[in-house]
């Protein structure tokens, strides 16, 4: 004999035709409700996975070394994190490279479109890194409501104002989006310039090859009295440059060219794309596993 | 925004549909072509309720100067309050009732006035426990006016405590509360929660006493009023109108505040009981399959106490003081801008679920008598226009209805059940052969004036209350009750719903129009 199967309630109710289905209430993108990731089971279960599983992997992959701790010692929680963006790696990097009193109370913005686009990759990177979805190609006002809200609640926020990876090597133009919820919640903004991550993974690359990196933090800027959010965001940029410059020449020379402004700039020069590409090599490392002779 | 109420059209593509059955839950599939009234969605509460009372008291409708003008030192203010039969269920703290009093004693102090006497405004319901005053009015109030024995309990049968004030121009004697009338101002704080409620109907019958009520809880008024929430065609409305002007002329003035509260009526472990079926989400269904598997097997008492434990979500929708008539306008209009529901049409078979609970059985057994009174005299009775389901038509209710009475709330009740309802079922003899016997009877009367018993007289009101549905109705079909509780009343039991859609045809006929009045939450159908 055959067993009924089992209708409502064990399975979702039908329908009625008379009444009209309302539009389906978006639950990814912006709209996915991260609060979960931020109680107490998933903090531990974060934690676990941050100090246990992801910092092992990360220092054999990246080989990271750490400069400029001593510029945010006497930084109390919580802050905005602004960090140039290469690789997937740059994110993991960036936390396990934080002092404890940051790392276990940080959130990460990413792409709602890239991160958030399906129920179940948001919950993942919702428990791993504590991300949180943000509009990158316009300012939402559910993101920056969140943002806001999370930095009030004492939480520090990394953000990659570039809006995503790197296409070329060089960076993107700063959008404005940590400059703004700095200058709306008065919270300090950390510039973070990491150097390397492109050699482990670049977009579109489809495996990771370690390599050596740094992670450099600068000073803490602070927002002056009536800022725009724009002048904020064009100094994070200036910042993270000047980082880059220090990691590439030293930190006199990056110094002694900030002050006569004549930093490199971050995107690059300006030029067909061989040219981008060719002034690159310039500036760059030899990966680990390059043979490293004869000794410079 | 809330959604508003609306008629669904049952098809192959409807989901059963959730049915209180007592304490319990039932899902049941609907012959297609029947229709569901669905009531309309909890409309938003008031942002700050204090803020509001305090506008309400300092800006009154109608003819009538603001509170603080009225009150004044050296006089007599008695504030009266509704009882323990609203709200339904009982709400979370704090009760209205609680900050409404709060507010009019806040002015009362300011004024200077010293002898203020807080009345529960019985009538002849039964007294209301010192847990059940606290909680209507919070302990502030209750400390403070209790142990001097300035709160009290009206007591309709102490003849020091009522004052004669004549009678109305059609004869109905008017007695109320003796300390109430020789005041120089009553304020009556009202919940509102259907039209029915408020109104001249407050003060002249929460305060009165048997000698007065019978004028408008008989037979003849009950099939009179069609509906009891549409006050124009209301003879129990007239009655307590005629009253009140009488009472208004005989120079006591009467202060009415009026509260609104919304549809929110269960809380979040019970919100599949406010959602329609088929939104219904994975939580919905998992709780209501816990909910409804446990209740089936929990003990009666401990499936009640469980259920009168639910503190309910209601909040103020609005407020409203001054004048009664004004006052008591305003608050319809505001009941019906959140409860109606436009049906076209009357129905042959009218089917409803019934819930635990009803205005008499707050922290008490929901007995037989109380659930015909709840189907056939409230649940009957929410229509505006025309009764939902046509004359001669048939009425199916589904609950457990069982032979079971508190011995202490209600005494009368189970001599009216063995004795009265044993001989005859018409409300019209049961009015003429016994109700005088009841009503006087000395050990009713000495219950309900110390114990905590309803009025000897209350169960026959109950069944007058369903004399419009029993002449209205060709049959009454109870699926699911205690079968000799359910005949004793002069019903039919049924098993399931589709027996009892069965049997109805034998009087309405092989295809009937059916319709189902899904709730809570509390609706008006609206016939046209």
């Amino acid at each position: 004999m055959r067993r009924r199967p089992l209708g409502f309630p064990f399975t979702a109710p039908t329908w009625p035709r008379q009444v009209p289905r309302p539009p389906a209430e978006r639950r990814t993108g912006v709209d996915y409700d991260t609060a979960w990731a931020r109680r107490y089971p998933a903090r531990l279960a974060r934690a676990l996975i941050l100090d246990g599983v992801t910092r092992p992997v990360v220092r054999a992959l990246a080989a990271p070394e750490v400069e400029g701790l001593d510029r945010i010692e006497s930084l109390a929680a919580p802050a905005i994190f602004a960090v140039n963006h290469n690789s997937h790696v740059d994110t993991p990097l960036v936390m396990t490279s934080l002092p404890d009193r940051f790392r276990h109370r940080t959130a990460v913005a990413a792409g709602a479109d890239y991160f958030f686009d399906k129920r179940s990759k948001a919950a993942v990177w919702a428990l791993s890194i504590n991300a949180i979805p943000i509009e990158r190609v316009r300012v939402s006002p559910q993101s920056t409501r969140l943002a806001n809200a999370l930095l009030r609640d004492g939480w520090s926020l990394i953000i990659f104002p570039e809006g995503g990876r790197s296409p070329d090597g060089w960076g993107q133009a700063h959008r404005a989006g940590a400059g703004y919820l700095s200058v709306r919640t008065g919270m300090p903004v950390v510039p973070v310039h990491l150097e390397g991550t492109r050699r482990i993974s670049k977009k579109g690359a489809k495996g990771v090859r370690p390599s050596s990196t740094r992670v450099t933090f600068g000073h803490p800027l602070r927002p002056a009295e009536g800022e725009d959010a724009r002048t904020v965001a064009a100094r994070i940029e200036r910042a993270i440059a000047v980082l880059a410059d220090e990691q590439a020449h030293g930190w006199w020379a990056a110094r002694r060219r900030a002050a006569g402004d004549a930093t490199p700039a971050l995107t690059g020069p300006v030029g067909p794309s061989w040219r981008r590409t060719w002034a690159l090599g310039e500036g760059r490392r030899p990966t680990t596993t390059e043979r490293r002779w004869p000794p410079a | 925004m809330s959604r508003p109420g609306f008629v669904l059209d049952v098809d192959r593509s409807t989901p059963p549909m959730l049915f209180w059955h007592g304490e319990k839950f039932r899902l049941e599939r609907l012959p297609e072509g029947s229709r569901v009234v669905y009531p309309p969605e909890p409309v938003e509460a008031l942002a700050d309720p204090d803020a509001a009372i305090r506008h309400a008291l300092l800006n009154p409708v109608g003819d009538s100067a603001p509170l603080p003008a009225l009150l004044k030192a050296g006089m007599r203010l008695t504030i009266c309050f509704d009882d323990v039969s609203l709200p339904l269920p009982p709400m979370r703290r704090p009760d209205v009732r609680q900050r409404v009093i709060e507010a009019v004693l806040d002015l009362a102090a300011d004024a200077g006035v010293d002898d203020v006497v807080l009345i529960a405004a019985l009538a002849l319901h039964r007294r209301m426990t010192e847990a059940e005053l606290r909680h209507a009015l919070g302990d502030r109030v209750y400390d403070a006016f209790a142990p001097f024995g300035q709160l009290t309990q009206l007591d309709a049968e102490d003849p020091d405590a009522m004052l004669h004030l004549g009678t109305t121009d059609q004869g109905e004697d008017v007695e109320i509360s003796k300390r109430a009338a020789t005041s120089d101002l009553i304020v009556y704080v009202n919940i509102n929660l259907v039209a029915m409620d408020g109104g001249h109907k407050s003060v002249a019958t929460g305060l009165a006493s048997y000698r007065s009520l019978k004028h408008h809880h008989n037979v003849a008024t009950m099939l009179q009023s069609r509906s009891f929430m549409d006050q124009h065609r209301s003879e129990l409305h007239s009655s307590n109108w005629r009253m009140g002007r009488h009472i208004a002329a005989s120079g006591i003035k009467v202060f009415q505040i009026e509260t609104t509260l919304n549809t929110d009526t269960f809380p979040e472990h019970f919100a599949f009981l406010q959602r329609r079926e088929w939104e219904w989400g994975p939580k919905d269904r998992a709780t209501f399959l816990a909910v409804s598997r446990s209740l089936d097997r929990t003990p009666a008492r401990l499936a009640r106490s469980i259920f009168h434990g639910i503190r309910s979500p209601h909040q103020m929708a609005s407020v409203q003081a001054g004048e009664v008539e004004a006052v008591h306008a305003l608050t319809t209009e505001n009941l019906y801008r959140q409860q109606l529901v436009e049906v076209s049409g009357q129905t042959d078979v009218l089917t409803m679920g019934l819930p635990y609970i009803s205005p008499y059985n707050v922290n008490s057994i929901m007995n037989p008598i109380l659930v015909a009174c709840l189907g056939l005299g409230y649940f009957f009775n929410l229509y505006r226009g025309k009764p939902l389901v046509r004359e001669g038509g048939v009425l199916i209710l589904r609950h457990p209805t069982p032979w079971a009475f508190h011995p202490v709330h209600h005494p009368s009740y189970i001599d009216f059940f063995e004795e009265v309802l044993a001989e005859t079922t018409d409300p019209v003899k049961i009015e003429a052969d016994f109700e005088e016997r009841f009503a006087t009877d000395p050990w009713y009367i000495h219950l309900y004036r110390t114990s905590y018993a309803y009025h000897g007289v209350h169960p026959f009101y109950m069944w007058y209350w369903c004399a419009h549905a029993l002449s209205h109705l060709g049959g009454v079909i109870v699926v699911g009750g205690d079968v000799k509780a359910v005949r004793r009343m002069g019903f039919k039991p049924a098993s399931t719903l589709q027996d009892a859609l069965e049997m109805a045809s034998d009087v309405v006929g092989r295809d009937p129009s059916i319709t189902y009045l899904h709730a809570p939450p509390l609706l008006l159908a609206d016939v046209r």
